[in-house]
């Protein structure tokens, strides 16, 4: 089967046909099987309640939103920072670096209570959670980026005179925004990951505390409605890095 | 009379390796004269692209002395003395055609930057690029990449142009016809040309003068002057017999050299 002899309208319709035939048999299929409401509700039914209880759902999604979005920011910011830092300072990186990778095979869900601790209970804690969680992927592909200037790159600035500075902005910036996109599109997802957990060990607002009450409480549909809020959420935000890859790395 | 584009005594050029210094050429005696187009011609591993980068000042000698054009390679480096065309074409891959010919005004002291007129389109109609100068590296052809860095590199005016197999990858049509532009280039622009290349058709036919060098040590084993089969233009053509012999003595050259 050739792949490359989809029409571009079929490519568009199949997979909406796709999910929409996993999603028809889910509502009709698994009832049949005797599968329980409180188990498994049904799509209408998780649809039900983003009709009945949309103003609950949203309540609970812009905490989150702002804390997945707060600690992406400051994750990737951070990450990136590091990174610049290390690639221009070899003393810098030997020194830390081995540090960073140590800290990073902390499992983060074990930090987090640490986290808590330490910042009580508000939103911050889960900012720090988002942001720890993207902060290890960006800072690697970021120093991957920067190095990946080839010789003949760095030789012709080289042989322009140009500063550190101008080597920085021209080359080693534009060389790394493709791979530093890589991680942040990974960052889009984890970062709401991050929050959720946070909010799961403490928190009485927030899809995460949403999730945990709902579960507690047996309902069922209002859990499945908070998980598909939490997917819609992750895909914005993934969406997002890809419309800012689009517009700065113009030449793929 | 102006000093020599290349003077260098007692040369070593080479890297610094990891225990010791890796010398590739020993005791290079080697004169250029101001505007000479030099072929430079040897098998793999003589050191020909390590001796450009010294020239470049991008690799410190290891022993001897080299100037360029009277001057250290640093002090040409840094007065925007020198082009480099490398054998990949060394586009930045995010910026157009006529931004990558800019370049060189764009960086560096700014001082120096501001010295240099913009003379980018101008080089682009030079190169026959004129009509390709919003595109993207990666929409042009190998032969027109190579064409663009040509341009960069002259954007400076450089009394030096130093070229790193620049046509190696090309198919040779291309590559012949690159060659024509270029040697129009250099009798327009009067600039010294040191090009290094592995091909001696090429060698030959683009050179006033070739030397070739030897591998393990690197070193100068045939030095032809071809100004006397070519003139002062640096005119021939392929098929002329006297080319085609001074291909086989520079072949026989290069045959004892390896």
């Amino acid at each position: 089967m050739n792949r490359g002899l989809l029409s571009p309208s079929a490519q568009t319709v199949l997979p909406i046909l796709g999910a929409g035939s996993l999603i028809l048999a889910w509502q009709v299929l698994l009832p049949l099987a005797g599968v329980p409401a409180y188990i498994v509700p049904t799509p209408t039914a998780i649809a039900g309640v983003f009709a009945r209880n949309g103003s609950l759902l949203l309540s609970n999604l812009w905490p989150t939103a702002i804390e997945a979005l707060s600690g992406f920011v400051l994750g990737n910011l951070a990450a990136v920072l590091l990174a610049v830092a290390f690639v221009h300072s070899r003393t810098l990186q030997a020194a830390y670096f081995p540090v960073v990778l140590f800290f990073n095979t902390i499992p983060v869900l074990a930090l987090a209570p640490v986290i808590i601790l330490i910042f009580g209970l508000g939103m911050l804690p889960k900012i720090v959670i988002a942001a720890v969680i993207c902060f290890f992927p960006t800072l690697i592909n970021m120093i991957r980026g920067l190095e990946s200037a080839s010789a003949s790159e760095h030789e012709l600035f080289r042989v322009l005179s140009a500063t550190r500075w101008e080597v920085f902005w021209r080359l080693r910036l534009p060389r790394a925004l493709p791979m530093l996109f890589a991680s942040l599109r990974i960052a889009s997802a984890t970062a709401v990951i991050g929050a959720i957990v946070g909010e799961w060990i403490g928190s009485d607002k927030g899809l995460g505390a949403l999730i945990i009450q709902a579960t507690f409480n047996y309902q069922s549909d209002r859990l499945y409605s908070a998980i598909v809020l939490s997917s819609l959420l992750s895909i914005g935000f993934f969406m997002t890095v890809v419309a800012a890859e689009r517009w700065s790395v113009r030449y793929r | 009379m102006a000093a020599p584009a290349i003077e260098t005594s007692g040369l070593d050029v080479g890297y610094p390796g990891r225990r010791s210094p890796v010398t590739v050429i020993s005791g290079l005696d080697l004169t250029v004269e101001a505007g000479t187009f030099l072929s430079i011609l040897g098998p793999s591993g003589c050191g020909k692209s390590t001796f450009l980068r010294v020239v470049a000042d991008l690799l410190a000698p290891l022993a001897g002395t080299i100037r360029v054009m009277g001057e250290t390679p640093s002090a040409v480096r840094s007065g925007r003395g020198v082009g480099f065309v490398f054998q990949d074409a060394t586009l930045l891959p995010w910026r157009t055609a006529r931004e990558n010919v800019r370049l060189p005004i764009q960086v560096g002291r700014r001082s120096l930057s501001r010295m240099i007129d913009d003379r980018a389109d101008e080089l682009l109609e030079l190169v026959g690029l004129s009509a390709l100068s919003e595109r993207l590296p990666h929409q042009l052809s190998g032969g027109q990449r190579q064409r663009l860095a040509i341009a960069r590199a002259l954007l400076g005016e450089p009394r030096l142009l130093l070229m790193d197999e620049p046509f190696g990858a090309l198919d040779e049509i291309t590559r012949d016809r690159l060659n024509d532009e270029l040697l129009n280039l250099w009798r327009r622009t009067g600039t010294t040309v040191l090009f290094v290349t592995h091909s001696i058709a090429e060698a030959v036919y683009l050179g006033q003068r070739v030397i070739v060098l030897a591998a393990h040590p690197g070193r100068i084993v045939a030095d032809h002057d071809l100004r006397p089969l070519k003139g002062p233009d640096n005119r021939c053509s392929r098929e002329d017999p006297a080319i085609v012999a001074a291909m086989a003595r520079t072949r026989s050259a290069l045959g004892a050299a390896s």
